[in-house]
């Protein structure tokens, strides 16, 4: 059923690697002409490659190898992709004049070597007969429509001498010079700040409502969904498996597989503690794919002899929604279907300390800067205040949440106190009871040794802090071999213990790094993290960097472990629902200053920082409030010299007085904020109160 | 980019120092010097020569002085006067033998470059791009050919074959009858006449590794995402090869080429022997052999002043290519 309204039907799309693997198969797509489609799914699912195969610019050893991809041309009649060959002048000219793409990372998406209008023009040029000096207005005109500040002067910059936000700015230009029919966006704005994110978004909004353009938007984040989508089809190997319009899919989902990765998503209506449903397991990789319905091992609905067995059709449900479960099929009778949002599974929470006693941690007027040198001698010109006078005390088994944009100095706050780096002045006191209290910037000899096993910390990348020449086993027993004192023997049955504790069996011990997925590695990392029994644990960005469903494996594993253990986190991150999730008070940072902190309640409920506000106000999906703040530009260049409150600049609510004086982190001890109009101002929230528990 | 520049260029000064001063001692320290080795060659020939006389050619060479003085004299005279001292097997000054010999030197040197350039750079490319093809193992076995034969083998067998078969004049860098000419049309036609079988001989081995080079790189480059971005805008597969990612590979590269430009240099030596050529290397060894220690020394200094400019040269180009370096060292 060919509809004029759809650009782009994809029927029955095969796409096989290295010869057998089947990445995407029998994958039905329509892309509605003027709407926005969101493919939502896992990393591993196929959206990237099947994004990839309407371009034909799938990279080898992949190819299509059936079905089609037809695109409906502006006369009418239909271009079958699929049967067009990648290098023909056919394919050529649709892509980029009829279909562009804008990718996950600008920054290895353009090329270093050339400037930005230098790319932007080109493909301008590429497709049209112009000169170089109408290609270079042109390319200033697009970057002017995408919002880039000073377009003249930035048409000749380097992706290096710009900002995330910027880049993706340049290459949403470098995508829409054309005036594309088709955008397909793959993972846009998943690098980027949050507030740069929903500046992005906007921007991409606006362009589509403006040009009457489809946009094809991959991204696995169900917030950005919501603010964005028309439509929603969900992908779970290689296959659609729910599809609609994105009320109805968000707010009605079908599939177990949607329904679960809403409910792993962090909420911030409702209480916040609640503890998050995960999916179990994890994708597996397409040549291992299950028979019967694929999505089977991991369903709860799972019915033997049924969902393992009998390959799965898609079920008309009416009002265009699809999905593709037994569950809705003939055989429904044979399923129970749970409700969406059952009772809480019984994940353990600490009887949290109250707030009264002796912090563990006091950190008191820290600072550390970075030089900057320059000119002929390299002389020091400056310093990146990274840190920049912060106090904050963590109390024993609390978990403080530290936010803030990238470049605001939260990593290095938590480096710093782990001893990563040396601090320039203050200081830190680390009180555990146990001991007598130490200073860690003068701690010496065995009381240094002993503080580096009660303080540990958990890194971002699972990838790069695996050494990949090590066996799990030596990763983990490491510090315990370090710090002596323990025999061979009882360091294996530690890492033992410690891998069933993080749910990996114990045999892995003897694998290397690199047998393990995202999900396993960052098990292992906080294995290591916990293998000397450390009081104080530093988790910088530690669920960053993987999928919805296995980032809330991990903060359930990481909650369970705190309250066996009776640990105490300094959870960095940037996304704030996992932080509302798993913080019991949380830090604001911004340009190297805390600028709010207290009770995670407080901060989500009742910002008194006019930067807490904008930070909510940029979570994606909240943005059903009519009033939106926007943050403009980024941090402040950590470099130069602030008078004032360093928000100003930003701060739609700022005043001349802000501006002579840096405002002084006040208010109750339990909820402290630095602004000078706290009092006068009426912050909104986007999180909704407790009562408002919507299913 | 100015600023890049001359610190890079005030950097070498220290370099320089420290490579004159080694090159001299390194000559000067080993016992023996020019007059005991001629009083040996003497006594061989069955004429002794009285030690006072020893001693008063010392004397008048100035090679009684401390080894420290030596070098101040040696040096001040090279960086005030352009005087490299004065060559005793010759009984010339330094600079009359080495200015000539020199410029041949760099002449084959950058032609064998050159030379190397033109022929592995497209090969290069193509081996990357038809990687496993028929014609990447071609390349791929002859290069590795050209990387296992000794230089002076492979000059050997080129010297035969030019000569026996085509008839030509082989051996040195001019025909007889130019040798001692002065500089004329005739003689330049001759000298390129002469100039390309060293060049391919010096030039084989290089031409094999930077195949291997460029092969590399740009394979790690082929599938890097900006080639898809790039792809994606619809440009042609060509354009969009030497665009991108020739010239993203390009960079790895030209900061190898003066290690090449080394290799080319000092390996030349039993090259230039073997063919009889007019450059640096021969009369290096010979200045080694007869402790003529000016003479050697300044060689060294020479050669060591070209790998510094190369290296400086290879920098700047860097710089020129990459926007990277030129906007984050800056």
């Amino acid at each position: 059923m060919q509809t004029t309204d759809n650009l782009v039907e994809i029927r029955d799309l095969a796409i096989t690697f290295a010869g057998s693997v089947d990445v995407v198969n029998g994958l039905d797509l329509d892309i509605p002409a003027g709407k926005t489609l969101c493919l939502v799914g896992e990393s591993g699912c196929g959206k990237s490659v099947t994004a990839k195969a309407i371009l034909q610019v799938i990279d080898h050893p992949g190819r299509v190898s059936g079905g089609s991809i037809n695109l409906r041309q502006t006369d009418g009649s239909l271009l079958d992709i699929a049967a067009t060959r990648s290098t023909s002048p056919v394919m050529r000219h649709v892509r980029g004049a009829d279909i562009a793409m804008i990718h996950q990372e600008p920054m290895s998406f353009l090329s270093p070597l050339y400037t930005i209008g230098n790319q932007i023009s080109e493909a301008l040029t590429l497709h049209r007969k112009v000169s170089k000096k109408e290609a270079r207005a042109e390319g200033i005109r697009m970057l002017e429509q995408v919002g880039m500040p000073d377009p003249e002067r930035r048409y000749d910059s380097y992706t290096f001498q710009l900002s995330g936000g910027q880049r993706q700015r340049a290459m949403i230009a470098m995508a829409l010079i054309n005036q594309p029919r088709l955008l397909i966006a793959d993972e846009p704005t998943t690098a980027l700040d949050v507030t740069t994110q929903a500046n992005i978004l906007d921007l991409l909004a606006q362009l589509q409502r403006d040009s009457g353009m489809a946009v094809l938007f991959i991204t696995h984040d169900l917030g950005v969904v919501a603010e964005i989508a028309d439509e929603v089809a969900v992908m779970y190997l290689g296959r659609i498996v729910e599809r609609g319009p994105v009320r109805e899919v968000l707010e009605n989902p079908k599939h177990p597989y949607t329904r679960g990765l809403l409910a792993s998503m962090p909420r911030l209506d409702g209480d916040f503690k609640a503890p998050l449903k995960a999916i179990p397991g994890m994708v597996p990789p397409p040549a291992l794919r299950p028979a019967g319905c694929p999505f089977h091992p991991r369903c709860e609905w799972a019915v033997a002899g049924l969902c393992n067995v009998m390959p799965v059709r898609d079920s008309d449900l009416g009002n265009d929604h699809m999905v593709a479960c037994h569950a809705y099929g003939p055989q429904a009778a044979q399923i129970t279907r749970t409700p969406l949002r059952p009772p809480a599974e019984a994940v353990a929470v600490a009887a949290r300390k109250p707030a009264g006693t002796e912090p563990l941690l006091s950190v008191r007027d820290l600072h550390k800067h970075f030089p900057i040198r320059s000119g002929f001698f390299q002389r020091q010109v400056g310093a990146v205040r990274a840190v920049n006078d912060i106090s904050l005390d963590i109390y024993p088994g609390e978990t403080l949440g530290l936010v803030g944009e990238s470049g605001c100095g939260k990593s290095t706050l938590g480096q710093t106190i782990v001893g990563l780096h040396r601090a320039d002045g203050g200081s830190i006191r680390f009180a555990d009871g146990a001991n007598p209290p130490a200073d860690l910037l003068t701690a010496r000899g065995a009381e240094a040794r002993r503080l580096r096993t009660d303080i540990r910390m958990i890194f971002q990348d699972p990838t790069g802090s695996l050494n990949p020449r090590m066996r799990v086993r030596d990763i983990i027993g490491e510090v315990l071999q370090v710090n002596g004192g323990h025999s061979p023997a009882e360091i294996e049955g530690r890492v033992q213990s410690l891998l069933s504790r993080v749910g990996l069996s114990p045999d892995y011990a003897e694998r290397y790094p690199h047998a393990f997925s995202g999900g396993q590695r960052q098990r292992i990392a906080i294995a290591r993290a916990l293998a000397s029994d450390p009081k104080l644990v530093i988790a910088d960005e530690a669920v960053s960097a993987l999928d919805v469903s296995v980032q809330t494996q991990i903060i359930n594993m990481m909650k369970a472990l705190q309250a066996e253990m009776g640990l105490t986190y300094l959870f960095v991150s940037h996304d704030l629902g996992v932080i509302a999730n798993i913080s019991d008070r949380v830090a604001v940072m911004y340009a190297g200053r805390i600028v709010e902190i207290g009770s995670t309640e407080a901060i989500f409920r009742n910002p008194r920082h006019p930067y807490t506000e904008a930070l909510l106000a940029a979570i994606p999906g909240r943005g059903i409030s009519k009033h939106r703040v926007r943050l403009p530009g980024h941090v402040p260049d950590p470099g130069q010299q602030l008078t004032g409150c360093p928000f100003a600049d930003r701060c739609p609510y700022a005043l001349p007085a802000c501006r002579a004086v840096l405002p002084p982190l006040d208010g109750t001890p339990n909820h402290r904020f630095a602004c000078i109009r706290a009092d006068e101002l009426q912050l909104r929230t986007v999180a909704g109160p407790p009562d408002l528990v919507t299913a | 980019m100015g600023s890049f520049m001359l610190r890079r260029i005030i950097y070498v000064i220290p370099a320089l120092i420290a490579v004159s001063l080694i090159s001299f001692l390194v000559i000067a320290i080993p016992p023996g010097d020019f007059i005991t080795r001629t009083a040996e060659l003497r006594a061989a020939q069955g004429d002794i020569m009285p030690l006072a006389e020893q001693e008063a050619m010392r004397r008048a060479y100035g090679l009684d002085l401390p080894i420290m003085v030596q070098y101040w004299n040696w040096i001040s005279g090279v960086v005030t006067r352009g005087d490299f001292g004065y060559s005793f097997s010759f009984n010339l000054p330094v600079k009359d033998v080495i200015w000539p010999r020199l410029g041949l030197t760099i002449l084959l040197s950058v032609a064998s470059l050159l030379f190397i350039w033109v022929i592995a750079i497209p090969i290069g490319i193509y081996s990357a791009v038809r990687r496993y093809s028929a014609g990447d193992y071609l390349a791929t076995f002859l290069g590795f050919l050209g990387l296992a034969i000794p230089n002076f083998l492979l000059a050997l067998a080129v010297m035969y074959i030019a000569f026996a078969w085509f008839g030509m004049n082989v051996g040195g860098l001019f025909s007889p009858e130019y040798l001692e000419a002065p500089w004329s049309w005739g003689r330049v036609l001759d000298l390129l006449n002469h100039l390309w079988l060293p060049m391919i001989v010096l030039g084989t081995a290089g031409t094999a590794s930077v195949i291997r080079v460029i092969r590399a790189n740009l394979m790690d480059e082929l599938h890097k995402p900006y080639v898809t971005a790039a792809r994606a805008k619809g440009k042609g597969e060509f354009a969009l090869l030497m665009k991108y990612p020739v010239r993203h590979a390009l960079n790895p590269f030209v900061s190898g080429q003066n290690d090449i430009f080394v290799d080319i240099v000092s390996g030349g030596t039993i090259v230039a022997i073997v063919m009889g050529l007019q450059t640096t290397g021969p009369l290096l060894l010979d200045a080694l052999r007869t402790q003529d220690m000016y003479m050697a020394a300044s060689f060294i200094l020479m050669l060591s002043v070209l790998v510094v400019i190369g290296t400086l040269l290879s920098d700047v180009l860097l710089a020129w290519l990459d926007p990277r370096i030129r906007y984050q060292q800056g």
